[in-house]
């Protein structure tokens, strides 16, 4: 799963898309990938609006990316930032581990890059 | 990497405003919704002048042949796009129309040039050709022939629409190739990972061109299976983004996967993520950030329409400990699946664009026009509008395309309280009557098993 799509994901249970405990979801046991890939500096543009700041930054320190200023940048983006934000948002995957909500503390399994987000029969 | 084509510089002699458009004669029914689906993501005031299903040849009207160009090169369904000078039933009339506009001659008498005939349900011999050709001396075309890389290509296209009668004639310049080629490229008998659900190049192409797939935009299949229209979506430039309720089919089988399929293609970096979920049960959290959403949703319990729990509602509700452990933690664990009604799963797919896409925001896919309950009806939302929807035929069955455009929530008409009750009625009375339910579950004995399977461990 990649960085940016961690910013995507909340718990599957209903009830705890309202709390705000659940998103983002917390990484345990995150094994990390980086793997070079060509700059799409348009998609990375039109996505930072989308994209929920501060959760952001969570997500990445707890994975020991620290380096995200605290606020989104705004106006035009130097190119620098567009590079760094495609390494972090795009590059870096966590290919396996844990996401765990911090509402109902369901863990969800990460496994070859790929999550599960099926729950089960007590959490429908 | 596929690119867009290369914005060559054009020569004034191309310049127009009526176009020719060369179609491939197949989904016919589809190929006006794909230009006037581009002409909405280029923004281009595109208007049909000649169009008929039975014919490859269209007329339509643009502001400039730069935006002609534009449009088919983004184009499946047509193969080329040329400046028309005059269109007749016979050639004395065509030559006499393209001889009123004798300023059109001086800019292209010092290029180098080609012809060629093109005869449409029928044949001409090269000498036959040649003498056509030769009818067009009098634009006194002083700057050369050339046959491999001509500055002008002009085009004579003859058809037969009885195959015995000559019915048209159209004369103009080439101005560009359509996207056709990637039917090919996209070809599942060279793609590396495919499986019983995996879409035609042809079709996942065309659908996202009329879900305005391109450069930039964030595009999801929550039915992603084996990937089809991830390729096609991020073929068109944009970051993709795909879903399953059974991750095996993401996974693939060893080095055969999506992500490699992505590999094959040189867009790794337009495939953003897979993961296993259930529409019903989605952990995307919910905001508006989805530029477009296309899939080919499961038609019923043969073809694995399934969501999460279990059939009956009252079981399962506690976590069944195994060795002192929830079951659900152990890595073998699969969780129970119901059955769920076709109709129901597309209210849901309405109900998630609604939620999840930007104003503007395409949802594209596919649905039988009958499955095993009868007449399937075309599901509304009021926040989306039904743009098109093509139907494509086959010997025993049909099915269609429909693609919606999620509205500003300003420029939606609430329901009246009337209408409400209305549909709310009409929908109890349809599930009464068609004995829906019942004997979706008499089907589905062989789901029981994995339920079983899964409350057991
Ligand atoms: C018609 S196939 C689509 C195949 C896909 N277009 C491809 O290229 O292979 C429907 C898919 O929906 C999946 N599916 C069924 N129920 C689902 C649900 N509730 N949520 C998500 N996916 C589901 C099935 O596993 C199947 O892969
Ligand atoms: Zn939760």
């Amino acid at each position: 799963m990649k960085i940016l799509t961690t910013n995507y994901i909340t718990c599957a249970v209903k009830a705890c898309k309202t709390s705000s405990n659940a998103f983002p979801l917390q990484f345990r046991d995150a094994e990390l990938v980086q793997e070079e890939l060509e700059l799409n500096e348009e998609f990375i543009k039109n996505i930072l609006p989308r994209i929920e700041w501060p959760a952001l930054v969570q997500t990445a320190a707890s994975l020991g990316f620290t380096t995200l200023p605290s606020t989104k940048p705004e106006g035009d983006l130097d190119e620098q930032m567009i590079k760094d934000l495609h390494t972090l948002l795009v590059e870096t995957q966590v290919i396996s581990g844990k996401l765990v909500c911090g509402n109902c503390q369901h863990e969800y399994n990460i496994h070859q890059g790929i999550a599960n987000f099926l729950l089960p029969n007590h959490l429908v | 990497m596929p690119s867009p084509p290369q914005e060559r510089a054009l020569l004034p002699a191309l310049e127009g405003t009526k176009f020719l458009v060369h179609f491939a004669q197949t989904h016919e029914s589809f190929r006006q919704a794909e230009l006037d689906s581009l002409a909405v993501y280029y923004n281009l005031p595109l208007e049909w002048v000649e169009y008929s299903d039975s014919s490859p040849f269209a007329i339509i009207s643009l502001p400039t042949a730069a935006d002609a160009r534009k449009l088919i090169g983004r184009s499946i369904l047509a193969k080329g796009v040329y400046t028309l000078w005059a269109h007749a039933e016979d050639y004395d009339t065509l030559h006499s129309q393209i001889q009123k506009q004798p300023h059109l001659f001086p800019p292209c008498q010092h290029h180098t040039f080609k012809f060629t005939v093109d005869t449409f349900q029928s044949s001409r011999s090269i000498k036959e050709q040649h003498a056509t050709i030769a009818s067009f001396s009098y634009l006194n075309l002083q700057g050369g022939i050339s046959m491999k890389t001509p500055e002008l290509h002009f085009f004579v296209f003859e058809e037969f629409p009885d195959r015995k009668n000559l019915g048209r004639i159209f004369f103009g310049l080439k101005l560009g190739d359509s996207d056709r080629d990637s039917v090919n490229r996209y070809d599942l008998k060279k793609r590396k990972y495919i499986g019983t659900t995996s879409m035609d190049a042809e079709l996942s192409l065309l659908t996202c061109n009329m879900a305005l797939c391109a450069p930039g935009k964030l595009v999801y299949d929550p039915f992603a299976g084996t990937g089809s229209f991830l390729y096609t979506a991020s073929h068109f430039g944009s970051t993709t983004m795909g879903s399953d309720i059974d991750g095996r089919q993401l996974r693939g089988k060893k080095d055969r996967n999506v992500v490699n399929n992505f590999k094959q293609y040189n867009m790794s970096n337009r495939y953003l993520d897979g993961f296993t979920a259930d529409l019903t049960n989605t952990p995307l959290r919910k905001a508006r950030y989805l530029d477009a959403i296309v899939c080919d949703p499961p038609y019923g319990v043969r073809e694995g329409l399934k969501v999460l729990g279990s059939r009956d509602p009252e079981k399962g509700k506690t976590p069944v400990m195994v060795g002192g452990i929830p079951g659900h933690l152990r890595p073998e664990y699969i969780p129970p699946k119901r059955p769920f009604g076709f109709e129901e799963m597309l209210d849901e797919v309405l109900q998630f664009s609604v939620d999840y896409l930007v104003d503007g925001g395409r949802l594209a896919f596919w649905m039988p026009t009958a499955n095993e309950d009868g007449e399937t009806g075309i599901p509304r939302n009021r926040r989306l509008r039904l743009d098109h929807h093509c139907v494509q035929t086959f010997n025993k069955w049909s099915r269609r395309l429909l693609v919606y455009t999620r509205l500003k929530d300003e420029d939606v008409v609430e329901e009246t309280e009337e209408e409400k009750r209305e549909r709310e009625d009409k929908r109890g009375t349809a599930d009464q009557l068609n004995g829906f339910r019942k004997k979706y579950f008499e089907g589905f004995k062989a789901q029981d098993a994995e339920e079983e399977a899964g409350k057991s461990l």
